[in-house]
């Protein structure tokens, strides 16, 4: 086919990118490996990993190829965020978790907020990192309790109550971070937060009260006809909210929120795979725009903040897990079960990255989430 | 039997929980994807499990035959819960002297007059799937209605009606 030649031409440099993306997820492979053996989440490697080939390599892929890439990830991951947790169980949690969940708020977004302001960080800095310490990594969490085989335990309600709480406060959270980071005058500003938080209270009321209708309108028989529907909703939803200021993640975060029932569970499936890819891209994305050279002038922030948001989690596993009648033994691993920050804290710094935030708060988080990440799951074994 | 307790548990499934006659708590995490969790709670940390085992569907099923149960019935009623998805099944036993009793189905007009349709009635050890129109009921069957919530709480309360 002599007329295909001429497209196979530009080929050359492709076949480099090729092999230089193979490369790096075979990369990935071997830390997810290395992961599962040791019994660790997989995010502080692959963060670490980019960390590294960043500085080895200075990897020259294109300005937008990163974007595209990382854009993609952060709305998978926070659509799955969204998917994980159904009106129902959002709502559920409000009876008996409120409580737990203002002291959860209190204790650790405060002092993210506090560092900035001694940092010297605008508002919205300030703002990115409470919200960066007070998400616990549902994701860790909730495979640390299946490993360790507490999903029985009396205290895990308490301690899924707590995730399910941040879960909900995000949906409020993320919009609002969005348009702070965009920066624009207060009086602006101020529009864009009552419709930021319409749009999250609207998800919500769509997951509560149609949830199952929607659902319903979104099924089909056929994986491939559903797989195409509910990516085609999430990134159309997804790219409204970047037009409309409020960022692309916190709409697929909201129509993950508003899908629930059975179509919700097969769409998860279905999407995880292609979520697990991105995300990894994601996570080594992010680190790869992070300069290793600007990690050890914030090693000692960073170190300060997670032992003190350490300890604040373990109080807030401590009061929920007492809150939900729960003895000594098992209010300490309710508390040593919830320290563990990930993914969320990273999709946070990485809105407040992309929005312009100070060069600072990149490295920050990541330093402070690849200690966290790492320490959360060997302290939650240290109490059976 | 020990009544049965329930914990959700967002995002993972529901817990079930019963105490043995013993005094044994005993629970089961159902999971979202079918997966069962049997749990066996610790006498000395009563917050605790000392057993957790991880059931697949099939270990499941074996186990009921195991115990004694009907794995057969257990894996119909799966099935039929998979394929109804959004529409609900209900049980009700026909009382003595209740209203549907000595009637045939079409006589009953259930389906006309609740939108709650018999799918199936069991007598004794026998079940009769799809019974017809002119199919008779009995006080003391056990009737499978099919149908919304909001039918099946009607076709309940026509059904139980002494």
């Amino acid at each position: 086919m002599p007329d295909a030649l001429p497209l196979l031409a530009g080929v050359g440099a492709e076949a480099g990118t090729l092999a230089a993306l193979g490369g790096v997820m075979l990369g990935l492979a071997l830390l997810g490996r290395l992961a599962g053996r040791v019994g660790l989440s997989p995010i502080p490697l692959y963060i670490g990993g980019g960390l590294v080939v960043g500085w080895l390599a200075d990897p020259s892929i294109p300005e937008d190829v990163i974007g595209t890439g990382e854009l993609v990830g952060i709305v998978l991951l926070l659509f799955m965020l969204g998917l994980e947790y159904t009106g129902q169980d959002l709502v559920g949690s409000l009876r008996t978790g409120v409580r737990p969940g203002l002291v959860d708020l209190v204790l650790n977004a405060t002092p993210g907020f506090a560092l900035g302001l001694l940092l010297g960080w605008d508002l919205a800095a300030c703002v990115a990192l409470a919200g960066a310490t007070y998400i616990s990594s549902s994701g860790i969490i909730a495979k640390l309790l299946d490993d360790l085989g507490r999903l029985g335990n009396r205290e895990t309600p308490a301690v899924i109550g707590v995730l399910v709480i941040e879960d909900l406060v995000m949906a409020f959270y993320l919009p609002v971070l969005g348009v702070l980071v965009a920066g624009s005058a207060l009086a602006a500003a101020a529009g864009s937060l009552v419709l930021a938080v319409g749009v999250a209270v609207l998800a919500l009321l769509v997951a509560v009260r149609f949830g199952r209708r929607l659902s319903r309108v979104a099924d089909h028989g056929s994986d491939e006809v559903l797989l195409l529907t509910v990516l085609g909703i999430v990134l159309l939803v997804a790219g409204i909210a970047e037009r409309v200021g409020v960022s692309a993640a916190v709409g697929a975060f909201l129509v993950g929120i508003a899908l629930s029932g059975p179509v919700a569970h097969r769409a998860g499936a279905l999407i995880a795979p292609l979520r697990d890819l991105f995300a990894a891209a994601f996570f080594v994305l992010f680190a790869l725009s992070i300069d290793l050279g600007s990690i050890p002038a914030v090693l000692i922030p960073a170190a300060i903040l997670a032992v003190a948001t350490a300890a604040t989690k373990y109080g807030t596993g401590w009061y929920a897990a007492r809150h939900a009648g729960v003895a000594r033994r098992g209010r300490m691993r309710a508390g040593l079960a919830l320290i563990a920050r990930g993914e969320f804290s990273i999709v946070i710094a990485g809105i407040a990255v992309a929005g312009g935030a100070t060069g600072e708060l990149g490295p920050l988080v990541a330093a402070y989430v690849l200690m966290l990440a790492l320490a959360g799951p060997i302290l939650a074994r240290a109490v059976r | 039997m020990a009544a049965i307790s329930e914990t959700p548990l967002p995002g993972i499934g529901v817990r079930l929980e019963f105490t043995s006659r013993g005094g044994q708590p005993i629970g089961v995490v159902v999971r979202r994807d079918g997966d069962r969790d049997l749990l066996v709670y610790s006498r000395e940390d009563p917050d605790a499990c000392k057993l957790t085992l991880h059931l697949e569907p099939e270990d499941v099923a074996a186990l009921i035959d195991a115990l004694g149960g009907s794995a057969v019935v257990a894996r119909q009623q799966e099935s039929l819960r998979q394929s109804l998805e959004g529409i609900d099944l209900e049980w009700v036993q026909i009382p003595d002297g209740g209203a549907a009793a000595g009637h045939t189905i079409a006589e009953s007009a259930l389906r006309r007059s609740t939108g709650a349709s018999i799918v199936s009635v069991i007598r004794g050890q026998e079940v009769i799937t799809s019974p017809g129109s002119d199919f008779t009921i009995e006080a003391g069957d056990t009737v499978v209605l099919v149908g919304s919530p909001a039918a099946l709480a009607q076709g309940r309360a026509a059904l139980a009606d002494a």
